[in-house]
């Protein structure tokens, strides 16, 4: 009791000092525990926007978990044992409407929660769309595309320049690299396979649609290499494993340019997808305040501009975009790197969030039985 | 096992436990009870110094009972009873599982298109309708985005009602109209009184008091008071916000319509200025439009009209399911019964199998690596064997992710072992072998990660065999193999014994190994369990797995004991 209260006198006598009209704030905790992915994702994190608050905030310190690969099962976890301990959590999309149905992640407004663009647009209109749940916080677009390689002497020279090239094993001969889950697989499948971009969910959501797009991974089945993290593909690639490959396109990135292998993107029919905040259900109002408070700071126009200076994920704010510039180390102009990048986005596809969370549960033991056959 | 001579029973000397049984002698063979010295029976004071004996004895192993019942038995029986509770349909849908109790297919009437539009705007007032459309939607596809999508539009139920009535009279509009009608007086005083009180001290932050409904109003208004209740209590613990203050939901309306439509007379129930609010409206309800509540459902979403839909609710409307159990069976529960699950759906059978068989084949080759290596080490002087026992337990020491991660480097078709042989000309450049995402590549990462735990038993067993018995039986005309396999081999059988249950049991939930080496014809399922526990978050479905696991090793652990007996397990 007695540090609780010395805690909140000394942040109630910095907040007094350091913020005009503090007179509206409630006191807020100083320790903040953010859950992020990890790796080179986590540090652009942390140096587009919790090094720059932190040094408006000298009080705060952060600490940094890497679990938001199974952050959905801990909130839960964490939740029916009342106790949570984390206080913002970087999920994808797809797990934020999860969160979100689940009663785990809070709902927000985001003209009160967050800032708007430079030029007065309200925060809402600036994310647009990508507000996909009344629960997520939208921070960067990433894709999942294609990588391959370029040194395969059985291509005699030919590149893969179309998505159905992954399915045409006479022209790209070798082992490839799926995702082990069905999302993006059965619609990159039903796209080859003849089947108009429009119509694609339409078609996946009858048996006969269904049973399509498994024929046409039955053709490449036994020339693929299934991966489960991130990191597979861009290994195997470089170990020449397999000559072609799905991953996040910042994984990627870091492979042709920090690591300079002999790998090219495969931009067409990428798959847009979403990653961002949600802020737990049931945070006392102290460290309510506080995440709050770096919520408005980290997602701001300029901030989110400055994340792509360390990786390749497209901010998701549209008054972003024009902000984005050199990368920090490499020096190289970040935005012809960038999915949303009008050179890369040429074909796209968006994941549709609410059918998956509708035929996730189903398809993927189909899939799972498919794969174990 | 117990040593005969120690039991409690055969202390010698007197304790409380023997007294009592003399006691009991005395007893029955005196008429009376027998007496202690100071007066009282016998038998009650011999029973508080056994009962004081037990609690110290009980205090004594206290800790450690308790650190067991909470981190080894609690765990293991809330995974039992995940795997068959389901108490969320009833708790979500009170209503709608009642009206269906008699539902038997097809599309239903409008008394359960009613209650689960009553259900489901509680439900969406308190956001639980997604976390149900969730639960159901592993049952049957598309529940999710049908429980959200009405769940959008269920506040507007009842509209048509709230805008009539409020035509009809402004008064319907004012929260206090509701307040006079349903509230307890008592209530309706305490409620000022913490209102005056709040206006006066600005740091007055108790709660409002809880609303409550006054006497007798359930049986004026059966429909309307119950649901009024309902929105009182949301107001004030959802939105802590007080029902004097709010106009309550479109659906307290509707149900308004129906007790008035059900009950002209209402209004005798009251008297003053809401009594005549009551009884004009008692009059015009008979002419206000209507609206059908199916109509709406079928209007918010299709599937409403779906008997696949109705179907499912009903089948998981109690409170405990055997559906968990059925999916791990590759079976679903229907509403028309059981059946098999579709042929393009059925894994678990076909991972229970694989997980089994993998499982036995690492065993035995644990067996086969692990005895030759523990004999050598049982069997060389202590300073050698020493530095190879380090060798041993260095992968201990390893993290798990490196040695998996090591073995891809190994196996993998552009690895090291795929390149000596193209190198040496074994298999040719464009056969390299596939030696890793299959079978062979779990079983070898896995037997190397699990061979430590067949080792070290079969080393502290061979340990304490003396080599005077070998020696023994050589001196007596054994050929060496007849002296290994008569004599040396059936003394080292506890430890082998030991090392099976190691090795059979570790490699039956491994999920890790079989996950990055595994490809798909070499993961088990333990795989699915982690996919239920941590993506789709079908933690019934999980525990359901889950407990099938713990019996089959149960099982398997009974047949050991009954052939090869426990008592021949040691660890040294």
């Amino acid at each position: 009791m007695k540090i609780t209260k010395t805690l909140m006198a000394t942040t109630a006598l910095t907040l007094a000092a350091g913020l005009a009209g503090a007179e509206e704030h409630v006191e807020m905790a100083d320790d903040m525990t953010i859950v992020s992915w990890g790796g080179a994702y986590q540090d652009s994190q942390r140096k587009a926007y919790a090094e720059p608050y932190m040094e408006q905030n000298p009080e705060v310190s952060v600490t940094w978990d890497e679990s938001s690969n199974e952050a959905v099962a801990k909130l839960r976890a964490m939740n029916e044992a009342g106790n949570i301990t984390w206080d913002l959590v970087d999920v994808v999309a797809s797990d934020a409407i999860r969160l979100c149905d689940e009663g785990l992640a809070m709902e927000y407004d985001p003209d009160e929660l967050l800032a708007p663009a430079p030029d007065g647009t309200e925060a809402e209109d600036d994310f647009g769309d990508l507000i996909v749940s009344d629960c997520f916080i939208p921070q960067i677009v990433y894709s999942t595309t294609f990588g391959y390689r370029t040194d395969v002497e059985e291509w005699e020279g030919r590149e893969p320049d179309d998505i159905c090239d992954v399915f045409d094993l006479e022209n790209f001969p070798g082992q490839r690299s799926l995702e082990k889950r069905p999302i993006n697989n059965m619609e990159w499948a039903l796209l080859c396979d003849g089947v108009p971009k429009e119509e694609v969910y339409d078609v996946l959501e009858t048996e006969e649609g269904q049973d399509r797009a498994f024929a046409k991974l039955d053709t490449i089945k036994d020339q693929t290499v299934w991966w489960s993290a991130g990191a597979d593909t861009p290994q195997l690639l470089a170990d020449g494993e397999v000559v072609l490959g799905s991953t996040y396109n910042g994984r990627l990135f870091s492979l042709i340019v920090e690591q300079d292998q002999p790998v090219e993107m495969l931009w067409d029919a990428q798959v847009f997808d979403l990653d961002g905040w949600i802020i737990p259900e049931g945070l006392s109002d102290e460290r309510l305040a506080r995440v709050k408070d770096f919520i408005y700071f980290a997602t701001d126009t300029q901030r989110l501009a400055d994340q792509a200076k360390y990786i390749s994920y497209g901010p998701a704010r549209q008054s972003s975009a024009p902000l984005v510039g050199m990368h920090e180390e490499l020096g190289i102009e970040m935005a012809p790197h960038m999915p949303t990048d009008p050179g890369n986005a040429t074909n796209t596809f968006l994941y549709n969030y609410e059918w998956w969370a509708d035929y996730r549960d189903d398809l993927d033991a189909q899939f799972q039985a498919w794969l174990a056959q | 096992m117990t040593d005969a001579t120690t039991g409690p029973d055969h202390v010698t000397g007197p304790t409380p436990d023997n007294a009592m049984r003399d006691a009991d002698r005395a007893q029955a063979q005196a008429s009376g009870p027998v007496l202690a010295a100071d007066g009282k029976p016998l038998k009650r004071s011999l029973n508080r110094a056994l009962r004081a004996q037990k609690l110290r004895a009980l205090a004594l192993i206290a800790p450690l009972l308790i650190f067991i019942l909470v981190t080894f038995i609690a765990p293991i029986a809330d995974m039992l009873f995940r795997s068959v509770e389901n108490e969320i349909v009833a708790e979500t849908l009170p209503r709608t599982v009642i009206a269906l109790e008699d539902y038997t297919g097809g599309v239903p009437d409008e008394p359960v298109y009613e209650a689960l539009g009553k259900d489901l705007t509680i439900a969406a007032e308190l956001k639980e309708h997604t976390r149900l459309g969730s639960r159901l939607n592993y049952e049957t596809t598309g529940i999710s985005s049908l429980f959200r999508r009405t769940g959008r539009d269920v506040d507007d139920l009842g509209e048509t009602y709230t805008d009539q009535f409020e035509d009809l009279n402004e008064a319907w509009e004012e929260p206090s109209t509701f307040v006079a009608l349903f509230a307890d007086p008592t209530w309706i005083e305490e409620q000022q009184e913490w209102a005056a009180q709040a206006e006066a001290d600005r740091d007055f932050n108790e709660p409002e008091p809880r609303f409550y409904l006054a006497d007798g109003v359930e049986e004026v208004f059966p429909e309307t008071a119950p649901m009024y209740e309902r929105f009182a209590q949301v107001i004030q613990t959802e939105d802590e916000d007080s029902p004097t203050e709010e106009e309550p939901w479109n659906i307290v309306y509707l149900t308004l319509y129906q007790d008035l439509m059900a009950n002209p007379d209402i209004a005798d129930a009251y008297d003053g200025e809401v009594a005549t609010l009551l009884s004009n409206a008692a009059d015009a309800v008979q002419g206000f439009e209507t609206m059908n509540v199916k109509e709406f459902f079928l209007e918010s979403d299709e599937d409403w009209a779906d008997p696949e839909v109705w179907g499912t609710i009903k089948a998981f409307s109690p409170e405990y399911t055997s559906g968990y159990f059925l999916a791990s069976a590759d079976l679903q529960l229907t509403p028309n019964g059981i059946e098999r699950q579709d042929e393009d759906q059925r894994i678990y059978g076909l991972l229970f199998q694989r997980t089994l068989f993998m499982s036995m084949v690492i065993m035995f080759s644990c067996i086969l690596l692990g005895y030759p290596i523990a004999y050598l080490l049982s069997n060389l002087p202590l300073r050698t064997s020493n530095i190879l026992l380090i060798l041993v337990l260095l992968p201990f020491w390893t993290s798990l992710l490196v040695r998996t991660s090591s073995w891809k480097v190994l196996l993998q078709q552009q690895g090291v072992i795929n390149d000596i042989l193209v190198w040496i000309g074994l298999v040719s450049d464009g056969n390299r072998l596939v030696m890793i995402n299959n079978q062979f590549g779990t079983i070898v990462a896995m037997t190397h990660i699990l061979l430590p735990f067949m080792i070290l038993p079969l080393y502290s067993v061979m340990k304490t065999i003396p080599p005077s018995y070998v020696r023994a039986a050589k001196s007596l005309g054994a050929s060496n193999w007849t002296a290994f396999w008569r004599v040396y081999f059936p003394q080292s059988v506890p430890g082998i014994g030991a090392g099976c249950i190691l090795v059979f049991i570790l490699a039956i939930g491994y999920y890790i190994t079989p996950e990055l080496v595994g490809g798909t014809t070499g993961t088990f399922i333990s795989n699915r369990i982690a996919y239920h526990i941590s993506t789709s978050l079908n933690w019934g479905l999980a525990a359901a797995l889950g407990s099938i696991l713990l019996a089959v090793v149960l099982v398997l652990y009974w047949l050991y004991d009954k052939i090869v007996g426990i008592d021949n397990v040691s660890l040294g």
